[in-house]
């Protein structure tokens, strides 16, 4: 006889709960954890770098660099004067909690007061897995168009800030800002959008206050 | 590759559900998915035949639900939903943007046991 069997469980509470559980290791050493996710390319390791770089003296900043493979942007990190974890997903297209959970043990946490997490270059999946973070922050980049925040609303809806990087480009592109910021908009009322470019190192002070703040 | 850490946690919720309950078999698992959050039915279906063999859940019937995303303006209040499921401009009025009212789920509903 077949009986059927009340579930209504989040399929992913398992990665929840550990979320949780990173999240009051975070709060016990005080440590303000922001995610960073964005499509492969759009520049988060620069912007990493950029804040290691301008908040140096104000904020102890860690990183946890998340990637299919190599320790390509660890290095990078490290060179930077902060320190880093690597996690290789292997081929997996996003981190989850666990992973993090793992990461935590090659940081020195009670030295920190900010933690930077790279996600793996994708705007789908690692949205939907909390990390156990405080804030969720977007990067966006000029080249990839001003259409990203209609096509990817799951993703922009979750966000705390929406970072526009590459805004150098703006002179040599058809990409509208005033269209992306509508795009932001649409779909979150919230997140406080930064135009910068960490190559030049235009708009960068707004963000670093925020980043400091959060 | 997207789905087969989702259809994992599919599996291992309705396996520790059937074993709650004592139950020999899984014959079929029912499971809510949002549109908004990209997950593909049929992605779900290709792992789950793959991670269930061998488990109390071989060859069980996987139903998925799929939630419309369901928006509401902010302008006229008119609830829509969007054009393809992404594009968030109200048909009744064209302003841009809403309050996300359904879209988001993703949850194991039910599971049917012997």
């Amino acid at each position: 006889m077949t009986v059927q069997i009340p579930v209504v469980e989040q399929v992913l509470s398992a990665n929840d709960q550990i979320a949780l559980q990173n999240r009051s290791v975070f709060d016990r050493y005080g440590i303000a954890v922001v995610n960073f996710m964005a499509s492969p390319g759009a520049g988060k390791t620069s912007l990493v770098l950029r804040s290691i770089e301008g908040l140096r003296g104000r904020r102890r900043i860690g990183v946890i660099e998340g990637d299919l493979a190599s320790r390509i942007d660890a290095d990078r990190v490290a060179a930077a004067g902060a320190p880093a974890v690597q996690i290789n997903t292997g081929g997996g297209c996003h981190l989850d909690a666990p992973q993090v959970a793992d990461a935590l043990a090659g940081l020195p946490l009670a030295e920190l007061d900010l933690l930077l997490i790279e996600n793996v270059g994708n705007l789908v999946c690692p949205t939907n897995f909390l990390l156990g973070e405080h804030r969720r922050v977007l990067v966006a980049s000029v080249p990839e168009g001003d259409d990203k925040p209609l096509k990817y609303p799951g993703s922009f809806v979750t966000m705390d800030a929406v970072v526009l990087n590459k805004i150098d480009l703006l002179p040599f592109v058809d990409f509208d800002v005033a269209a992306f910021e509508r795009g932001v908009r649409a779909v979150n009322q919230r997140a406080p959008i930064f135009l910068l470019s960490c190559r030049t190192g235009e708009g960068l002070e707004p963000w670093l206050e925020w980043l400091a703040a959060a | 590759m997207h789905e087969l850490a989702i259809t994992q946690s599919v599996l291992d919720i309705a396996v520790g559900q059937a074993q709650r309950h004592g139950a020999r078999r899984i014959t079929a698992v029912n499971l809510v998915v949002g549109e908004l959050t990209g997950y593909v039915p049929d992605s779900i279906q290709f792992y789950f035949d793959l991670l269930s063999r061998g488990t109390p859940a071989e060859a069980a019937a996987l139903n998925v639900r799929r939630v419309p995303t369901q928006v509401r303006c902010r302008q006229c209040r008119a609830e829509f939903r969007p054009e393809e499921g992404v594009l968030w401009v109200c048909p009744a009025c064209g302003g841009l943007g809403g309050d996300l009212l359904s879209g988001n789920e993703l949850l194991v509903e039910s599971i049917e046991v012997e």
